[in-house]
């Protein structure tokens, strides 16, 4: 059945003023899956989620959302169906917490967006999910950026969607808050059934919250299968260009990829 | 009733009043012979239509209040627009040279003995539309619309369209010169009743429409992609709404000229009250950018020992310390 299938893509290739940056990617992603594209930078992962997001048209290929073509959607049904977080977010208007939260209605409202009972309802629980409730009558620019994070993610699933694409939703934040950042995309997908598709710079972190990663590296589509099947060594290393330790983490022996630096190389002639 | 609708209308109210308030003033105060005149003798003159003071105060006055309220609020709204699409808190019609571009237009018009309407106010939208692709032109390039890329693109068109100006002015041999100067510097003397009302039939509809789009305005704030996973027709509001806004302009620019900073005063001023949701800032701005240019032209009227000034000098003198001081902060 089509239905199981969030999002699938055909050889979907992707250029910047003739500047190649996508090309032939082909992958499926199920419906509930926690779905992280990994790869050096530059190597396309913001424009992949911008494509998937309905932002950018792929020049070749076919991108199919909910079994249909993306490019049969309207505007404001394919909104309904997948919600977008952006990497940089702006706050140079102040806006206050609780009016950005409840933007993300304005797909399922008129030209006017007025919102109704059942809409502050939505807001009520996207805020208590994403736990910045006592944040709503702040506004934008006197929060930090976990803080703000948070808000426009709350946005997001106020939004309703089938679908969350985030672009890395964890850059520039300290440990704890990447933590609660991934651990509430995991219950996003577990108790709301959303899909999850992001990017992810910390190969660790993908590693253990991810059910399937996809490897990409200029462009191109190195690997994508479950954690285990894509961080090996030798990929990563071909990948990233440096030495790596690939080693199983303690906590579920899901693979944990260590830097080596300079000094330890030539103490490991046995690699 | 939704909290928005709730907010937009109190806040409407608010506005409304002062703008009352303020109308009123317009009316009772002027520079003619008749002096200061209380609200007493105002309300007496309704009763009397052939006194001196009716005339003074519904014949001439009371259009001049209502086209000065309209053109205030048309002002506003261009700034508040421009500031939401640019996502720039210092874009305006007038800083960014659009109003000079109009004024090419309307001068051009004028020398060439078209009527007002509507051949004069073509070639002033012409003009608004020209210089208005000519910025967006200069300060994008590839990358996206940069605070210091607008303004600079800003800064030399409407540099470039003063000297276009000073260059028509000073080729024009006749008698026209001073009453194209004293236009040129947002003069709102000039009108009656149907001239308030050919602006109300331009520039009210414009009013509804933008009211209308207000809640995409907050969504395109947050970013053009952001706006569009949103389900917001990124192009066509922006273009729309651009156009909209250089016809508002330019037709107030060929009314009274260049009425300088009045869009980026008051939606300042109103975004520190009232917050950043449009659907309320429209309403305010459309009462409160009237109110301020019904206050400026007052003055105009009232400060001079003898005759008065331009309102557009006004709003300058206001205005440009203002943006001086939006722009430190800023940095």
């Amino acid at each position: 059945m089509m239905d199981e299938v969030s999002v699938c893509a055909k050889n979907i290739s992707y250029a910047y003023d003739g500047v190649s940056v996508l090309s032939n990617l082909s992958f499926t992603v199920n419906n509930g899956e926690f779905f992280i594209v990994i790869g050096p930078n530059g190597s396309g992962k913001t424009t992949l989620m911008k494509i998937i997001a309905g932002l950018l048209k792929p020049r070749i290929g076919k991108l199919e959302i909910k079994g249909q073509s993306i490019k049969k959607y309207k505007r404001k049904i394919l909104a309904r169906k997948i919600a977008f977080v952006p990497q940089q977010i702006p706050t140079d208007f102040p806006f206050v917490v609780e009016d950005v939260v409840l933007f993300g209605r304005s797909p399922h409202l008129g030209t006017f967006g007025l919102a109704s009972v059942a809409d502050i309802s939505h807001l009520k629980k996207a805020m208590k999910f994403t736990e910045i409730s006592d944040l709503a009558r702040r506004r934008l620019n006197q929060l930090s950026g976990g803080e703000c994070q948070r808000v426009f993610i709350a946005r997001a699933i106020c939004q309703n969607p089938d679908i969350i694409v985030l672009d890395e939703p964890t850059a520039s934040l300290d440990i704890a808050h990447q933590l609660r950042i991934m651990d509430m995309m995991e219950k996003m997908k577990q108790e709301k059934n959303i899909t999850v598709i992001m990017v992810s710079h910390d190969v660790n972190l993908a590693a253990m919250y991810a059910d399937t990663l996809m490897l990409i590296n200029r462009g191109q589509q190195v690997r994508v299968g479950p954690p285990g099947a894509v961080l090996t060594y030798k990929t990563l290393e071909a990948v990233y260009g440096c030495p790596l330790l690939v080693d199983g983490n303690p906590l579920d022996k899901l693979p944990r990829v260590t830097p080596v630096p300079g000094r330890y190389i030539k103490k490991m002639p046995g690699r | 009733m939704s909290s928005v609708l709730k907010r937009i209308m109190a806040v409407s109210a608010i506005m409304i009043f002062f703008l009352a308030c303020v109308m009123v003033l317009g009316l009772c105060f002027g520079s003619s012979g008749t002096g200061i005149r209380s609200f007493a003798e105002t309300i007496e003159s309704f009763s009397n239509p052939n006194s001196l003071y009716y005339t003074i105060i519904w014949k001439i006055r009371f259009p001049r209040v209502i086209i000065a309220a309209m053109v205030g609020a048309a002002l506003s709204l261009g700034g508040l627009v421009f500031q939401a699409l640019m996502r720039n808190p210092l874009a305006e019609p007038y800083i960014l040279g659009i109003s000079g571009g109009a004024a090419i237009g309307a001068i051009l018009g004028i020398l060439l003995n078209l009527s007002r309407f509507p051949g004069v106010s073509f070639l002033a939208f012409l003009g608004g539309m020209g210089t208005l692709f000519l910025v967006l032109l200069l300060s994008t390039g590839k990358t996206l619309l940069k605070k210091e890329a607008l303004l600079l693109s800003g800064v030399m068109v409407n540099s470039f369209c003063s000297a276009v100006i000073m260059f028509l002015i000073s080729v024009t041999q006749d008698a026209r010169i001073h009453n194209i100067m004293f236009w040129l510097m947002g003069d709102l003397s000039s009108g009656g009743k149907s001239e308030a009302l050919l602006m109300g039939i331009i520039l009210l509809p414009c009013f509804v429409v933008i009211f209308w789009f207000s809640n995409s305005m907050n969504l395109l704030l947050l970013g053009k992609e952001m706006a569009l996973s949103m389900g917001v027709n990124v192009k066509f509001i922006t273009i729309f709404l651009l156009v909209i806004t250089s016809f508002m302009v330019s037709a107030t620019v060929c009314y009274c000229g260049l009425v300088a900073f009045v869009g980026l005063v008051i939606p300042h001023l109103l975004r520190m009250i009232f917050g950043t949701d449009h659907r309320v800032l429209v309403p305010a701005c459309i009462f409160g950018g009237g109110a301020y240019l019904v206050l400026c032209d007052l003055l105009a009227r009232t400060l001079p020992l003898q005759g008065e000034m331009p309102a557009g000098v006004i709003t300058a003198l206001i205005g440009a310390p203002v943006f001086i001081f939006l722009l430190k902060r800023s940095e």
